[in-house]
């Protein structure tokens, strides 16, 4: 489980967060909703501690991510924004290095690394120099690459930023697999259909502040609408 | 060692050996361009020294009528006298437009002034900011005043004079520089070329594994997973070192052969350059390599992009040479108060060495313990730097 209270974080004169709380339990996803600059990547950001926040704290599995950010970044498996994978590595390399720095042995990291390839469709390329990857299999080997020591919580920042429709619906297919297996997973999205197709909670982030929380059911029911976009045109518009 | 540094370093030094501007700036240009350079630098060294002592040189002598014993002198002392010039005006012309470095003239009035035992002129045209060296110069008017001498000797003879008279006082050369000690400057350049290499070495990596990793969004997922960034940087610093050792090493050794097949005994050097004395060398710098890689990784990280870290590591490329540069100016020798200074003491420790003198242990110590404790330094700095959120911001 993921708690975030009160979190606010100021770079310079910009106030990125003013105050965010929610909670991600788990065996759900929660998204996390927000146009272009809103603070959602800066609220990841601060869950897997490259970030520290100004103020507020937050919690994974009640581990504070100030207080001891190694042991909350162990729990963690983590997609952030553009990840970059080594390019001169192959699949298989890129995936197996990060699972040695999760502290796995070769041993136990083999095997797993196979699963995860044949899991996201990777053999065919699993040999191949990560240079020549379209960006679609950037993104399948970055999240192969957070998935490898099997970790309890998921952070997701845009993972379907880039993806053809192919590669979006068996990204969704694999999100849905991982929360059966009761993971927490919390993603970003700016985009709604994504959000209503997958999200079982809802955070709209605006500004800087949440302006709205609650499954797509309980927002529908308390903005009287029907459509999740016309909720949340209508919450960013009001702030 | 730790683990994770251990993880770190190995990724890193796969995945640069099979980078092409890795492999380049470690296996080909230290290794192959300093030795290359050296060996040049000494044959064209002793080709312009050999050439200027002892090839016969032509020399136009204007008026060669007026002073046949003159000419017949230079003749049999390898001077070819042409006769292609016909008066001072056109002497002037030549050594103007570059034909010739220096032309003869002999006056008509010579030979009267000659047989009178008088003042008898012979005037050298030359310019000496066109010519090379002036060797040419030097060597005709050495001649021209050994047959002056030569006449001074035989006129006071004839008058039953002791032409020791015109010497008073003998100049006996007692040159103490040994043939090792005289080919100590050439082979001072041996030590900047040596940094050099071991700076070229890791320079690829420390940009690659710092700002290169940021510019490809790689650093952000290596940050999240649970291991200090301390360990990170110093992996990677680990890393690099390795491949500055294998630069310095391979430096090393094709200085050896390359210094094996130089022909310093030519130029009245020799060269105690083998097998034990690389070791040595390779031991003296072997601390300017955790330095070299804390100042590289720590400059690369503070930069925003491959770019911005190629420009500034560039310029941390001279800074070492800097001491080097002075201590030649200065012609400075080695001491123990110079030796906790980094680069400086590794030269002259190894000019000593080259010099075929002991090597002191005190000194060796004292360099050694600066140089890594330097080193410490900068990799806290470095870690520092890394530690800090800033990091992924660009």
């Amino acid at each position: 489980m993921i708690r975030v209270d009160t979190v606010a974080k100021r770079f310079g004169a910009v106030e990125a967060l003013k105050d965010v709380s929610f909670t991600a339990r788990n065996g759900r996803i929660t998204g996390l909703l927000g146009p272009n600059g809103a603070g959602k990547s800066t609220c990841l950001r601060i869950l897997y501690t490259v970030l520290a926040p100004d103020s507020g704290t937050a919690t994974i599995d009640g581990i504070d991510v100030v207080a001891d950010p190694i042991a909350a970044r162990r729990k963690l498996g983590v997609l952030p924004h553009n990840a970059g994978l080594y390019p001169h590595l192959n699949a298989r390399e890129n995936i197996a290095y990060f699972g040695e720095l999760q502290g796995l042995s070769r041993r136990e990291i083999e095997p797993r690394v196979e699963a995860l390839l044949v899991r996201l469709g990777l053999t065919e390329i699993a040999d191949r120099r990560a240079k020549t990857f379209s960006q679609g299999e950037r993104t399948k080997v970055a999240l192969a690459r957070a998935l490898v020591h099997e970790p309890s919580h998921l952070l997701l920042d845009e993972p379907s930023n880039g993806l053809d429709v192919m590669a979006t619906r068996s990204l969704r297919q694999w999100l849905r697999e991982l929360k059966a297996e009761g993971r927490c997973i919390i993603l970003s999205s700016h985009i709604m259909q994504e959000v209503t197709a997958l999200c079982d909670d809802i955070v709209i982030i605006a500004h800087g502040r949440v302006v709205a929380l609650g499954t797509p059911g309980e927002l529908q029911q308390r903005f009287g609408q029907t459509s999740l976009e016309d909720i949340f045109v209508q919450t960013v518009a009001q702030t | 060692m730790n683990s994770t540094i251990l993880t770190v370093c190995r990724k890193e030094v796969i995945e640069n050996s099979r980078d092409r501007r890795t492999l380049f700036s470690t296996l080909l240009f230290g290794p192959l361009f300093g030795p290359a350079l050296f060996a040049i630098m000494i044959n064209v060294m002793i080709s312009q020294a050999l050439s200027g002592a002892e090839e016969d040189i032509t020399l136009p002598i204007v008026g060669q009528e007026h002073a046949p014993n003159l000419v017949a002198f230079l003749r049999r002392r390898g001077v070819e006298a042409s006769a292609d010039l016909e008066s001072l005006e056109e002497a002037t012309a030549a050594v103007r437009e570059g034909e010739h470095e220096i032309v003869l003239v002999i006056s008509p009035e010579f030979p009267a002034n000659f047989r009178a035992g008088g003042d008898a002129r012979v005037t050298l045209v030359f310019d000496p900011s066109q010519t090379r060296l002036n060797l040419s110069t030097r060597r005709v008017r050495g001649l021209l005043n050994a047959y002056s001498r030569q006449l001074a000797f035989m006129r006071l003879q004839a008058r039953g004079i002791s032409p020791l008279l015109l010497r008073p006082i003998t100049i006996d050369e007692f040159d103490l520089s040994t043939a090792t000690g005289r080919s100590v400057i050439l082979l001072g350049m041996l030590t900047y070329l040596l940094l050099f290499a071991t700076l070229m070495g890791g320079f690829h990596l420390a940009i690659d594994s710092t700002a290169g990793e940021r510019e490809r969004g790689s650093l952000e997922p290596l940050l999240t997973t649970p291991v200090a960034r301390a360990d990170l940087l110093l992996g990677k610093m680990a890393a690099t070192m390795c491949y500055m050792m294998l630069s310095l090493t391979l430096t090393v050794a094709g200085f050896t052969v390359a210094l094996y097949f130089a022909p310093l005994e030519q130029m009245g050097m020799s060269s105690n350059f083998g097998p034990l004395v690389a070791l040595k060398i390779i031991l003296i710098l072997t601390p300017f390599v955790p330095l070299g890689a804390a100042l590289m990784t720590l400059v690369a990280s503070f930069t925003k992009s491959y770019k911005e870290a190629q420009t500034y590591l560039g310029l941390v490329l001279l800074v070492p040479t800097l001491p080097l540069i002075i201590a030649t100016f200065l012609n400075i020798r080695p001491d123990l108060s110079l030796m906790w200074i980094p680069s400086l003491s590794q030269h002259l420790l190894i000019i000593e060495l080259i010099k075929a003198e002991p090597l002191n242990l005190g000194y060796l110590g004292v360099s050694t313990t600066s140089t890594l404790l330097f080193g410490a330094l900068l990799a806290w700095l470095a870690i520092r730097l890394y530690d800090r959120e800033r990091l992924l911001r660009q």
